[in-house]
């Protein structure tokens, strides 16, 4: 489509761009005149941090799925519910919506977000075959949708400040609250980490090799 | 109605006048737009810059608003319950100290930050970038770094996330025990739409704009920067 209007990009004109205020430095600048930020031209080392806040986020969502998080005292019984576990128990009660939005949120997104980051750092290390403006636009949507699985993180917070009903009802936070803040924190680190420049610049080597033909 | 920049030529040599998207890298040459004209790069179809009219008088009105209601939101009730005469009250306040034991202290911290703390300092640093710039004051001092700071904290201001929690919370114990919603709830609910009205009118590169335009040495780069007022 815009094959043959190739739009030029910073890096190739020999200048650098802030990826904070959009302003165009001369190479060799280090921090941007505009808001100070740092200037590089491509962060190598992003994949790097991609991978180590990735692989923590990882760690971490182990025991956020093995460990309750809510327990739950009615009338001197008391239940633990894990992430999934509050879910099936919701389902029970017949509230198929919210127990949706629950494995959504807190299931379905992070396993996802693990997998499309995943992707991303692989694809821009290798040559690949993805379109750039689908890699694009699955990284925004990481970005954009990471941060809404906190969700079940302050379900437990109003849950356990609310329901203190003496003897008749009361919750309190388990352990896998603090893991799984801990995973959502980490995977949108990991997802800010990366560069998403490096997806475009294989379209660069392309068009190298294009002209080299 | 949105615009393409132009692409860059190379025989271009004022920097001043380009820009560069910070999502793809594409390089362009900074187009005039009006207000409420969006300039978007033509790669990864990012927001380059999007003026709105007299954002920066909507801006400050808005966070003014939102600091007041965030102040008034902790002092009243948020969600109520009642179940076999037993009765309790909850305000933000105690929802951010739900997590009181000491292996769980880090999240109190945690949910403070991004329900309250990061929501009004954001809105706090937004008004003190654009209070002298709307008014035609010298910029404050370190307005700059102020402004970067408010931009770098968006993700983590999570008040909607929270207002979209609190419903999940209240169908979970509906079960249990009659809940309703207390004079902060709302509070609350006007708080996250008027955090997003400001997001709506915030163009960062029009703020950047204005703030160089404001610093007497630097030179004239502003084409958005008109709207800011």
């Amino acid at each position: 489509m815009m094959a043959d209007t190739p739009i030029p990009t910073t890096k190739e004109a020999g200048l650098l761009g802030c990826r904070y205020c959009t302003r165009v430095w001369p190479s060799g600048t280090k921090t941007c005149g505009c808001c100070g930020s740092k200037l590089v031209s491509r962060d190598l080392q992003s994949l790097q941090k991609v991978w180590a806040w990735w692989l923590v986020a990882l760690i971490c969502y182990v025991p956020a799925n093995l460990y309750p998080m809510l327990r739950t005292s009615t009338l001197g019984s008391v239940s633990q519910d894990t992430i999934v576990g509050g879910a099936i128990t919701l389902a029970e009660h017949g509230s198929y919506f919210v127990a949706g939005v629950i494995l959504l949120a807190s299931v379905v997104i992070p396993i996802l977000k693990f997998l499309a980051i995943a992707y991303l750092a692989i694809s821009v290390a290798r040559p690949s075959t993805a379109r750039e403006g689908t890699r694009h636009m699955l990284f925004e949507l990481v970005e954009y949708i990471g941060r809404w699985s906190m969700i079940d993180v302050f379900v437990v917070a109003i849950l356990s400040s609310l329901v203190h009903l003496g003897n008749f009802a009361s919750v309190e936070p388990g352990p896998a609250s603090l893991t799984f803040a801990l995973t959502v924190v980490f995977t949108m680190i990991s997802a800010q980490s990366f560069d998403s420049r490096l997806i475009w610049d294989q379209q660069e080597f392309e068009k190298d090799t294009d002209r080299a033909h | 109605m949105s615009h393409h920049p132009e692409a860059f030529s190379p025989d271009a040599t004022d920097l001043a006048s380009l820009v560069a998207c910070p999502s793809c890298d594409a390089l362009y040459r900074m187009p005039r737009i009006a207000a409420g004209e969006d300039a978007v790069c033509q790669r990864c179809h990012r927001v380059i810059a999007a003026p709105r009219h007299r954002a920066g008088m909507q801006i400050i009105s808005l966070a003014a608003a939102s600091l007041v209601l965030l102040a008034a939101t902790l002092f009243f009730p948020f969600l109520k319950i009642s179940a076999a005469g037993v009765h309790n009250a909850t305000s933000v306040l105690d929802v951010v100290l739900a997590f009181t034991s000491d292996e769980l202290a880090i999240l109190v911290l945690f949910t403070t930050a991004c329900i309250l703390a990061i929501p009004a300092l954001r809105m706090g640093l937004l008004l003190y970038v654009l209070v002298p710039l709307v008014f035609d004051h010298p910029p404050s001092a370190r307005a700059r770094p102020a402004f970067l700071l408010s931009e770098r904290l968006k993700p983590w201001s999570m008040a909607e996330i929270f207002a979209l929690g609190c419903a999940v919370a209240l169908i979970k114990v509906r079960d249990l025990a009659e809940v309703e919603f207390g004079p902060a709830f709302w509070m609350f609910a006007g708080l996250v739409f008027l955090v997003l009205q400001v997001q709506r009118n915030l163009c960062s590169r029009s703020v950047w704009d204005a703030l160089e335009a404001a610093t007497p040495d630097a030179p004239p780069t502003a084409a958005t920067q008109e709207h800011l007022t």
